[in-house]
């Protein structure tokens, strides 16, 4: 089966899964006896396993297994949850992750069996939580025999596959197996009675067990259990060289089996067990037994063994051909949505088509500007619902950081809690995926930097536990997220110390610094403070690419920091790429946008308020005291404007800040689409963040505020 | 017969010959996207001396470059004549130099293109040749030179 097509659904329903897994793992650590979230784990493993096994990758399928059957036990109350238990849970998910990713890179789930989280499972499931790996075979064979028993009653010792006649060509196969030290079991599969495609199932086992072995007879035959002319269990004769169980797991793989029944054939047994038939029924039976089973039993086998083969090579050459990832970007979208857009595109033709029929015609000009309108108003709504499509909530990203933190718990060796709120603010699906690592870097920073050690906490009188907070909230046209710690603050003497060290800056320059231009210093390239570099942190490489990561997405980042007390990183994004709503300005004859998202008010001031502190402009608004900035000196243009007028002054805002641009004009307000200025020109200021293209062709650059305040 | 199986077994490449000042200067046709008339130019402010400011070329935003600037000529006079080249050196990438006349298209061979024998202390040269044209020399622009961030004013 061509499975390619579904990969995208598949890898998406296993991220979901996996972050199930994670949340409810997570909780369970707190609360081990919480039935809901062990049903929930059981039923995401269950899935998992499930989706696993359809696309045909087996590693992921056998360890989701194993995972599965833990949390079965854990449900029927056999085992309890502990840290351990929870641990190595923690370490198959990320097993699995990778398995994840393996395939969404070259479809392929790689051949990391991830044995050693595989018996740790196992351990767990034979009631061994030390942990010590229990790789023998005797172990989950003695485990799963007495749940088959219970469930099948008395019949124990006996399965169905003792009932199996042998023939002549099945005892030859068999001894000469046994010759060969090959091992010969006997099983009987029962599979669940709400299945539905027992057939399929049936030859999903025999698949499974062609891998391992050969199928020496069954009861019913191959072909009878194809045509689906059997009850709910069917038994073989299978020689391997396997060990009991693995054959057993194997056999478990499938889906919508119940349980399986299995043995060392004792071939005496077997033998008095043909003859008595053989006696018996020798004439209706004997003939033609063996010849429907052997013939069906191996094209069957036939069958089955090209087509994985094929699969594997396809996949190989699609590994080959391309190293890109195999499955595009994608988002989900309401259907809802979709079908405002699809409203609103019907909205533009009939807007389209007015227009033309207005251009034919020889009417008035009446009518033309309500047209204007009117494909303005759809414009606009399009664009929003465009946008509204591609935003998505940043819960996807922040849903690992408990995870995270959690880990970095253990290692650290410090206790921390991690406080979020805001998961479900939206953002640009294309500034989610970025987030990721900038806001992990902040988190791991906190954690290993900011938060003290144990001791020191108790010294100063705070909780054990360090707290950290992400929070996520939309203000204005910016999505601000904000890391805060109730740790150590940032010592900027230390900083300035380790600057002075490096060489970064002099002495007599460190005099002179601000605490915000010391603060500044950590986000240079190459410079850690920690005194021990560690694998969480401290390898110098941080704060500059956070700060050039968000920078890139049009965003900035600040720190407030007090020492002893903690520090907050302050991460300001905007809320969409591409089309803003600007404001146009006119500047020494230039125009000029300035997104409108960070401009407060406009005032008109008069040139006798500008009063001077400290030799700046500042004007006293409503009791506020605003420093100006005059425009057209930082362009380097001479102003345009009568110096007797009044002047425009746009109050923009950056968080709490505030500053006064004076412009000569205001043009007005207009939605304009971003462009790079491209990759040749280099502004050094970061002051023209972009340029756009005005509805004359002309090119108008856009301010960025932010720089300026 | 004889002279084209000769000229034949030569690589010749295109040149679009531009001048600046009195000197004829020659760019690789390949690269070549397109040629525009002198236009109103976006100036953007801190940006290297060089860079005119930013067109807007079918929609998208492309910098310009003064020829005359980055080599340290006197700056341009736009007259009736100057024109804008714009360049993909790269994928995605324009960039447009302003010279002040295109002249025409020439077809050179190997053999009337000369090495430029580079001086190694004075290496602000944008040219990697020089190829004769009938009785004109023309400069044979290094685009990679010439685009690349080197100041020299």
């Amino acid at each position: 089966m061509d499975v390619s097509q579904y990969l995208g659904i598949f890898l998406d329903e296993t991220n979901e899964h996996l972050q199930t897994l994670s949340d409810q793992l997570m909780i369970l650590e707190n609360e081990p006896e919480n039935e809901d979230t062990i049903n929930e784990i059981f039923r995401a493993a269950h899935s998992l396993k499930g989706m696993a096994g359809t696309m045909g990758y087996k590693r992921m399928q056998n360890l989701t297994h194993d995972m599965e059957n833990v949390f079965s036990e854990v449900r029927n109350g056999k085992i309890k949850v502990d840290g351990h238990m929870v641990d190595i849970l923690f370490q198959a998910l990320d097993a699995l992750e990778e398995y994840r990713e393996n395939i969404s890179e070259n479809q392929d789930e790689g051949t990391n069996d991830n044995a050693p989280i595989i018996n740790a499972l196992q351990a767990i499931l034979n009631g061994d939580s030390a942990g010590a790996a229990a790789p023998e075979a005797e172990k989950p064979a003695e485990e799963k025999a007495p749940e088959g028993a219970a469930a099948e009653g008395g019949s124990a010792d006996g399965g169905k596959w003792n009932d199996i006649v042998l023939h002549e060509p099945e005892q030859h196969v068999i001894a000469e197996a046994i010759k060969n030290n090959s091992k010969v079991y006997g099983f009987t599969v029962f599979i669940q009675e709400t299945c539905i495609l027992k057939a399929a199932r049936a030859f999903l086992v025999f698949k499974a067990l062609e891998e391992l072995g050969e199928v020496i007879i069954s009861e019913p035959s191959v072909q009878d259990i194809e045509d689906e002319k059997f009850d709910f269990d069917f038994s073989l004769y299978f020689v391997t060289d396997s060990p009991i169980d693995k054959v057993k797991e194997a056999i478990l793989s499938v889906s919508e089996i119940d349980h399986v029944l299995g043995d060392v054939i004792d071939m005496d047994k077997a033998k008095i067990a043909k003859e008595e038939d053989e006696e018996e029924e020798e004439a209706p039976a004997a003939e033609p037994a063996p010849e429907s089973t052997a013939p069906a039993a191996t094209p069957a086998a036939t069958s089955a063994a090209p087509a994985p083969a094929a699969k594997e090579t396809k996949s190989d050459s699609k590994k080959g051909a391309s190293n890109k990832p195999a499955v595009n970007r994608t988002v989900r979208v309401d259907i809802e949505k979709l079908d405002v857009l699809m409203n609103l595109v019907s909205e533009l033709i009939i807007a389209k088509n007015s227009l033309v029929s207005f251009a034919t015609s020889e009417n008035s000009h009446s009518g033309f500007n309500e047209q204007i309108e009117y494909l303005e108003s759809v414009t606009t709504n399009l664009h929003e619902s465009v946008m509204k499509v591609r935003m998505v909530p940043i819960e996807s990203v922040v849903n690992k950081f408990p995870r995270m933190i959690r880990d970095l718990s253990k290692k650290l060796n410090k206790q921390m809690e991690l406080h979020m709120t805001g998961e479900e603010t939206e953002l640009d699906r294309t500034v989610v995926d970025e987030i990721g690592d900038p806001l992990m870097h902040l988190l791991r920073n906190s954690a290993d930097h900011g938060l003290e050690s144990l001791e020191v906490r108790r010294e100063r009188g705070k909780s054990e536990v360090g707290q950290i907070f992400l929070d996520a909230y939309q203000d204005g046209n910016n999505v601000v997220i904000e890391v805060r710690d109730d740790g150590n603050g940032i010592d900027t003497e230390a900083v300035k110390k380790k600057a002075i060290e490096r060489g970064t800056i002099t002495p007599e320059q460190g005099e002179t610094m601000s605490e915000k231009d010391i603060i500044d210093l950590l986000f240079l390239p190459s410079f850690s403070t920690a005194k021990v570099v560690s694998d969480v942190s401290g390898r110098g490489v941080g704060l500059d690419v956070v700060r050039s990561k968000i920078g890139a997405l049009g965003g900035d980042v600040s720190v407030k920091t007090k020492l002893g007390e903690g520090s907050t990183w302050t991460i300001r994004l905007p809320l969409t790429l591409a089309i803003i709503q600007a404001l146009m300005v006119v500047v020494g004859g230039e125009k000029y946008a300035i997104s409108l998202g960070s401009i407060q008010t406009i005032e008109d001031v008069a040139e006798e308020d500008i009063k001077y502190v400290e030799n700046r402009e500042v004007i006293n608004l409503r009791d506020t005291v605003i420093p100006i900035i005059r425009l057209n000196e930082v362009l380097g243009v001479e102003s345009g404007r009568d110096a007797n007028a009044n002047m425009v002054v746009i109050i923009v805002k950056k968080g709490d800040q505030l500053a006064g641009l004076v412009v000569d004009e205001l043009i007005g307000q207009q939605e304009i689409v971003i462009k790079s200025l491209g990759k040749y020109i280099n502004c050094t200021s970061r002051l023209i963040s972009g340029a756009t293209i005005l509805g004359d062709g002309e090119v108008a650059l856009i301010l960025d505020a932010n720089v300026l305040i | 017969m004889d002279a084209l199986n000769i000229a034949r077994e030569y690589d010749t490449i295109q040149y679009i010959v531009i001048k600046i000042g009195e000197e004829q200067y020659g760019i690789d046709i390949s690269f070549i996207d397109n040629i525009v008339r002198m236009q109103s130019i976006t100036r953007v402010p801190h940006v290297q001396p060089y860079f005119a400011g930013v067109i807007n070329i079918r929609g998208e935003v492309v910098p310009v470059m003064s020829l005359r600037l980055k080599m340290g000529l006197e700056a341009d006079e736009y007259t009736n004549k100057t024109r804008i080249i714009i360049v993909k050196f790269e994928s995605n990438a324009s960039i447009g130099l302003i010279v002040d006349e295109v002249k025409e298209v020439v077809t050179l061979d190997e053999r009337s293109i000369d090495e430029v024998i580079r001086d190694s202390k004075v290496d602000d040269t944008y040219i990697n040749g020089i190829g004769k044209n009938g009785d004109t020399l023309i400069s044979l622009l290094d685009l990679n030179t010439v685009i690349s961030d080197k100041d020299n004013s």
